[in-house]
């Protein structure tokens, strides 16, 4: 194994371990909560993010605060995506223009 | 001798700082108003494209690099993903929390907090929030600038050549 290799398997592994303890410290997925509870027979999650979106992030547009603190997730891997495009578009089309 | 005629490049001239500012505004008001880095990023990207379309992919191209304009996508992209791992770096009760909101109710720069149900707009709050729209949108910016204008200078190289 070259040293390019176990450099990439070793950051690979470090970025694997980030997203498993991500992963670990979630909230269950569809929590409807007990019976009693504030949010009964309804979805938790967005009732808390409506009610404390303001107090925790600081920002008054709540769906920016979902989009890049919340779920910040999503907006890392929308970024990945547009620069997978940006640099396949580059790879094709700069032999094609010269 | 590119691009279409000559009022259509006047009136690009005059309508792109608008369309420019507009955008901006779009992307720093990103934890205030409705938009974001996506949204205010496309906006200043198509006034891009409008230069590209009315003065001609070569005219642009003479301008500016689509390597000056890689940089400034992959320094977008830096950027994001050095303020979520601020989360990591910094720590909150001995743990660190990838895209944790570090500078919001803090004393640091976006550190103001706001009550709950506010709709007065101050700028200097949300955290990260603000500095990752920034990023986003410089990276939404360049991304979709570079696609443009290296589609329509290939197309052009193209139909120059006759293949």
């Amino acid at each position: 194994m070259t040293m390019r290799n176990a450099a990439g398997v070793i950051f690979f592994a470090i970025v694997a371990v980030f997203f498993i303890f991500s992963i670990l410290s979630l909230h269950p997925f569809g929590d409807f909560g007990e019976e009693g509870d504030k949010y009964y027979l309804e979805p938790k999650m967005d009732d808390y993010i409506i009610d404390n979106a303001q107090n925790e992030t600081g920002a008054n547009n709540a769906v920016t605060s979902v989009v890049f603190d919340y779920r910040g997730f999503d907006t890392l891997g929308e970024a990945t995506v547009l620069f997978t495009a940006v640099a396949g578009v580059i790879l094709i089309f700069r032999r094609l223009g010269k | 001798m590119s691009g279409m005629s000559k009022i259509v490049k006047t009136i690009t001239s005059i309508a792109f700082p608008f369309v420019m500012i507009y955008g901006l505004y779009v992307i720093l008001h990103g934890h205030l108003t409705p938009g974001g880095g996506f949204q205010g990023g496309a906006v200043v990207a198509s006034a891009c494209a409008m230069i590209v379309v009315a003065f001609g992919s070569i005219w642009t191209m003479k301008k500016i690099k689509e390597n000056q304009l890689s940089i400034l996508e992959s320094i977008g992209a830096i950027g994001f993903i050095v303020f979520a791992f601020l989360g990591l770096i910094i720590l909150f009760d001995n743990s660190g929390i990838f895209f944790k909101n570090v500078f919001a109710n803090s004393v640091y720069l976006f550190g103001q907090s706001v009550e709950y149900a506010s709709t007065t707009a101050n700028i200097n709050t949300a955290g990260t929030l603000p500095l990752m729209n920034i990023a986003v949108g410089l990276k939404v910016i360049a991304g979709l600038f570079v696609i443009v204008l290296v589609m329509a200078y290939a197309s052009n190289k193209i139909k120059e050549r006759g293949d």
